[in-house]
């Protein structure tokens, strides 16, 4: 397949090099400064270099790579709430073409479920977003081989950043703010950490999910989640979990009628209390009991193997 | 709870008892040995001297954890040492949940923050930790044991983020099994 790719952050640079070795040529690239495009397919590690040099991908003007041929666009822009633009806008011109959309974004899918569907729906193209929760854990299309109304509830660890931080209050006694800061010197956590441990990036996986639960009617958004964050944990919180054979994860739960996530008190050993940066997905199916997927769900190469695995899906 | 045989998986189980003791010095007592030595922890004694039943007896309400293995033998136990149990087993409390709260727990009442809890019906602190680590005027946390009415945590959890929402408290809340195994 032709991929476009917009955004060239870790997600896009890694789609961009990883694309050849799943047999796609990537055509277009753009970022917030310009676009790089090739008809005959882009050289990955031409672009990477420029983007390093210069901070761009390219000088090209981005409608060339948004109107150039491709068949399906790779929506790895970063997360705006609300609205979801500019990134909404690029999926609308990639459905109104006729083409396939594939997010990385959590924005759109999170935030206008319903008009991207129905953007589909009077599409030839596919909406994919297997990306959006979990990075590599397949949780989107394991609730869609299940079907979603024989999924009663996904819960799971959604992000790694806090439970990283938990993970480290948990084993070496830190307050909140050294393992914060631990985290930040690791690459782990953002200079601005608020999105990860004030729960919204957690609690924007929440809405997906809870949307391919309902299958948008009704339809959730960033507003209808219940979220608290982990900011408010203190050491002493830790401690007396762990006495009592316990600990404490950032939890978000996504059903037919809610989506709510907050710390969560489970058992230090169960099976919800993954280590680190590692995410976890638990599916209470209708006949088959409780599945566990747990995995890498963050990160370049990780998130871009279930946006290639997306691509693979479509026609 | 640590003394449970191996074949005692259950965990212990929240009971209401209620005696009827005649007026003697010592009925109470009598009553509550058999408790103790059945491994029975006791939540609380309500023992109403002055409302005395038409045989001229004094009610007493016991509330007690046991492994449900050994309420039976318990039960056995409080009549073979005369004791009148008059009613035995109803599980008025019956579901266990811990719930952490952290924040200016001491400036802000401890001992008013667990009667708020208990002044829901049916909820029972049967246990608290604390930890104050920066000493009484500092953020501490706690870590409480509540004892509810069984299938119904979620109206106990939402009695509890209120009022760790009146209080300025952070709380975190067990995470509740809705069904499907562990």
């Amino acid at each position: 397949m032709r991929v476009a790719i917009a955004g060239a952050g870790a997600v896009g640079r890694a789609v961009l090099e990883l694309a050849g070795g799943y047999g796609h040529d990537v055509t277009a690239i753009f970022d917030s400064s310009g676009a790089a495009v090739d008809t005959d397919g882009l050289d990955p590690e031409t672009v990477l270099d420029r983007k390093e040099q210069t901070g761009s991908v390219g000088s090209a003007d981005r409608d060339r790579a948004l109107d150039g041929p491709y068949d399906v666009l790779v929506e790895a822009t970063p997360v705006t709430l609300g609205d979801a633009q500019p990134a909404f806008g690029y999926c609308r011109r990639a459905l109104e073409r006729d083409r396939h959309l594939v997010l990385a974004n959590k924005g759109p899918v999170a935030e206008r479920y319903s008009a991207l569907r129905a953007l589909e729906a009077d599409s030839a193209g596919t909406v994919r977003f297997e990306a959006t929760v979990g990075g590599a854990i397949p949780a989107i299309r394991t609730i869609e081989d299940y079907g979603p109304s024989k999924v009663r509830a996904v819960r799971g660890v959604l992000n790694g950043t806090a439970n990283f931080v938990l993970t480290r209050m948990a084993a070496e006694g830190l307050g909140y703010e050294d393992a914060l800061l631990e985290a930040q010197d690791l690459g782990v956590a953002e200079a601005d950490p608020s999105f990860d441990v004030e729960g919204t990036d957690a609690a924007l996986k929440g809405v997906i999910l809870a949307n391919v639960l309902t299958g948008g009617d009704p339809e959730f958004t960033l507003a209808d989640a219940t979220v608290d964050g982990i900011t408010d944990i203190p050491a002493s919180a830790l401690e007396l979990a762990a006495e009592d054979g316990q600990t404490v994860r950032l939890i978000g739960e996504a059903t037919r009628e809610t989506v709510r996530v907050g710390p969560r008190l489970i058992p230090e050993h169960g099976t919800l209390a993954v280590s680190g940066t590692r995410n976890i997905v638990q599916l209470d199916t209708e006949h088959a009991g409780r599945l566990n997927i747990s995995g890498r769900g963050a990160g370049g190469p990780e998130t871009a193997t279930a946006v290639l695995a997306d691509i693979g899906r479509l026609g | 709870m640590t003394d449970g045989t191996p074949e005692e998986t259950s965990q212990a189980q929240a009971y209401t008892v209620r005696l009827e003791l005649v007026d003697e010095p010592g009925a109470l007592l009598d009553a509550l040995r058999p408790i103790a030595d059945h491994g029975g922890n006791l939540l609380s004694i309500l023992h109403e001297r002055g409302n005395v039943t038409p045989r001229g007896r004094i009610p007493v309400e016991i509330d007690l954890e046991i492994h449900p293995e050994r309420f039976d033998d318990l039960v056995e136990a409080l009549r073979t040492a005369g004791v009148n149990v008059v009613e035995a087993g109803e599980e008025r409390y019956s579901e266990e949940l811990t719930v952490l709260l952290s924040g200016p727990l001491v400036a802000t009442d401890l001992s008013d923050t667990i009667s708020e809890l208990e002044a829901e019906s049916n909820v029972a602190v049967t246990d608290i930790s604390l930890s104050a680590p920066e000493g009484a005027d500092a953020t501490a946390s706690a870590r409480f044991r509540l004892a509810t009415d069984r299938g119904d945590p979620e109206s106990t959890l939402a009695h509890v983020r209120a009022l760790a929402d009146r209080k300025g408290l952070t709380v975190v809340e067990p995470q509740i099994d809705h069904g499907g195994e562990a």
